[in-house]
């Protein structure tokens, strides 16, 4: 006997299936938080690659602590910033495997740097997801690394001021310029567009390690609606205007060499 | 086919990791155990490991995480300020449980302290070191023998319990060369599947993930129980230890490492003098000899426990004595070690104390 949900179905194309490389587990995250996006998208690309028996995920500490509850693959949960140390570890020992680190700003560019450089000043031959929401979200919205100037947060609440914080910090510009990095590219998921960008971005990293080029790195300059107190459309604007303008969005290095003019920033 | 060779603490060590078929070596140098290093960096390398100088031990431990979570057997040597660097990731092993040998060349603290020979990182090695409720399995040894040997048990007690081993040794037994005979090891025989590894999820099983995170206090309980139960069958099976002139024994030295071999040259003077006093010498320093040690208390007069710190391990010994005798100390410590004149005095201040 059918019941009314296979009705429903039967007379409907479909265009879009979660890939099995995707728990049922409903996420987490914020209404509006990148995080989602960036897990389909990831997750897509390694069903849509056949590589989900090849895969090794490193999550972080911060929001996407949980990522492998939602992640179907191999995965290692690591510790604060050290997360490309772990993948390090993991890669060195089982080199045919693909290997990717996601981490957050603090993670891994506060907290972690000194991994981050060294992985990368190495060309360990995988690669890291580097979301970039310029705030601390999972222990409640504190200044990150990569705050801009004058943004308000927990920690800083008059706004974050050169002289105490110093600026933020552009990682990603450092490590497009050692010699490890084969890959460095700074996308965003906040309009479709921009998913479909870093969608390929994705698919061109795996590609790479698989051809045992070097460390890629994607930046995700993203959002965080609760950390910033705003809605998620506000965010998604509030990002364009404040955040692009000192990251830009685009490629950093290409085939190993550095890129001399930036893209424009997505519209 | 056994092989016998001359060689320093610190090389039969790395030596013994090549022939137990240990996979990653991740470590950063520092004195006095960058022989280690050095060795396999050389040997290690040529013979198919994976030996990699890192950027720190922060980074080396979770290396060694990594490795390990992937099924490698993997191991890192420091000695103590390094040590202390990877106390956090230690703890994340421990709780992770995942399988991994670490070597500790003990030297005086604290601080940058001195690159002299110490046992100053007892309490950081037996009593946790990291945070929450863990123990890693600590094997002590007194000899460039057990340099090597250790390292074969370290690997297979790691596997066994899935479980970080941390060898404590300390800066003298690292630098002094002897002889060392290496038994035959098939390593094939030894290496246990690790079906619980991160491999790569294949259509037949679930995902398999390394973790320590668990937010669900219920859920983080049941691990701790876990562990703990763990670490009761730990504390059933694996007890080592040596007893030396304990038979005919009125008094007794407890030391481990160092300390115990230049006991047995104090026991030597001593017992030429008619005192009888024999030697315990704890070889698991968790899991700890407390059972043989509550039994000798009954048959003697008091107890000399001799360490090259403030004395760290004396607290264990008086668990273990349940204050049936008087338990007496002697300890040197920045890096100098006692000798056996020192003890012999200081027995003799027990025996005169006891005999009143």
């Amino acid at each position: 006997m059918l019941n009314r949900d296979d009705l429903m179905l039967e007379e409907m194309e479909i265009v879009w299936e979660k890939p099995e490389t995707l728990t049922d587990v409903k996420m987490h995250y914020c209404p509006g938080c990148g995080h989602g996006v960036i897990h389909k998208i990831l997750m897509e690309v390694v069903q849509e690659l056949n590589i989900q028996d090849k895969t090794i995920g490193v999550a972080p500490v911060g929001c996407s602590v949980l990522a492998y509850h939602y992640m179907n693959i191999d995965m290692q949960e690591a510790a604060h910033g050290r997360a490309t140390a772990v993948a390090t570890g993991i890669k060195r020992f089982l080199p045919d495997k693909l290997v990717f680190t996601y981490q957050g700003d603090g993670d891994l560019a506060a907290i972690g740097t000194a991994e981050t450089i060294h992985a990368c000043n190495r060309g360990e031959n995988f690669l890291i997801i580097f979301i970039n929401n310029a705030i601390y979200g999972m222990t409640g919205g504190q200044m990150a690394p990569t705050s801009i100037l004058g943004m308000v947060t927990s920690t800083t609440p008059e706004g974050r001021e050169i002289s105490t914080q110093g600026y933020p910090f552009k990682i990603t510009e450092v490590v497009a310029q050692l010699p490890g990095t084969y890959y460095v590219t700074r996308q965003s998921v906040h309009n479709a567009n921009a998913v479909r960008h870093f969608k390929k971005a994705v698919e061109k990293a795996f590609k790479y390690q698989m051809e045992k080029k070097g460390t890629c790195l994607i930046e995700i300059v993203s959002n965080c609606p609760s950390g910033w107190k705003m809605t998620p459309v506000q965010a998604n604007k509030w990002l364009e205007e404040n955040m692009f303008p000192y990251f830009p969005p685009g490629d950093l290095k290409v085939d190993g060499k550095l890129v001399e003019k930036k893209s424009q920033p997505q519209k | 086919m056994s092989e016998v060779r001359l060689m320093k603490g610190n090389e039969a060590a790395a030596e013994a990791a090549i022939r137990a078929g240990c996979d990653c070596y991740f470590g950063y140098p520092i004195t006095p155990q960058s022989e280690i290093i050095e060795y396999l960096s050389d040997q290690g390398r040529k013979r198919g490991m994976i030996v990699m100088q890192v950027e720190s031990e922060v980074a080396a431990i979770n290396m060694i995480y990594g490795a390990a979570g992937a099924g490698a057997r993997a191991m890192s040597s420091s000695s103590s300020p390094g040590i202390s660097l990877m106390q956090e990731g230690i703890s994340y092993i421990a709780c992770a449980e995942l399988p991994c040998l670490l070597i500790n060349i003990n030297r005086g603290g604290p601080g940058l302290g001195t690159i002299q020979p110490s046992q100053g990182d007892y309490f950081q090695s037996v009593k946790g070191g990291g945070h929450g409720d863990y123990h890693l399995i600590v094997l002590a040894p007194a000899s460039v023998q057990e340099m090597a040997d250790f390292v074969f048990l370290g690997f297979d007690l790691a596997d066994k319990y899935r479980n970080p081993v941390l060898i404590l040794a300390d800066g003298a037994l690292g630098q002094m060369m002897e002889r060392v005979e290496f038994k035959e090891y098939n390593i094939s025989e030894h290496k246990l599947p690790k079906p619980w590894a991160t491999t790569g999820k294949t259509p037949d099983r679930e995902p398999n993930v390394i973790t320590s995170l668990h937010i669900q206090s219920e859920e983080m309980e049941k691990i701790n129980l876990r562990l703990q139960q763990k670490y009761r069958t730990i504390e059933q099976n694996e007890v080592r230890y040596e007893l030396l002139n304990t038979d005919d024994a009125e008094y007794l030295f407890v030391a481990f490492g160092l300390s115990a071999r230049i006991c047995q040259k104090a026991m030597d003077i001593a017992r030429n003098e008619n005192i009888k006093v024999g030697l315990l010498r704890p070889i698991t320093l968790y899991p700890y000899p407390y059972k043989i040690l509550n039994q000798m208390a009954s048959k003697i007069k008091g107890v000399l426990v001799v360490e090259m710190n403030a004395g760290q391990m004396i607290e264990d010994v008086k668990l273990g004595v349940e204050g049936k005798v008087p338990v007496d100390f002697y300890g040197r410590m920045g890096g100098i070690v006692p000798t056996p004149e020192e003890i012999v005095s200081k027995l003799k201040d027990l025996i005169q104390k006891t005999s009143k």
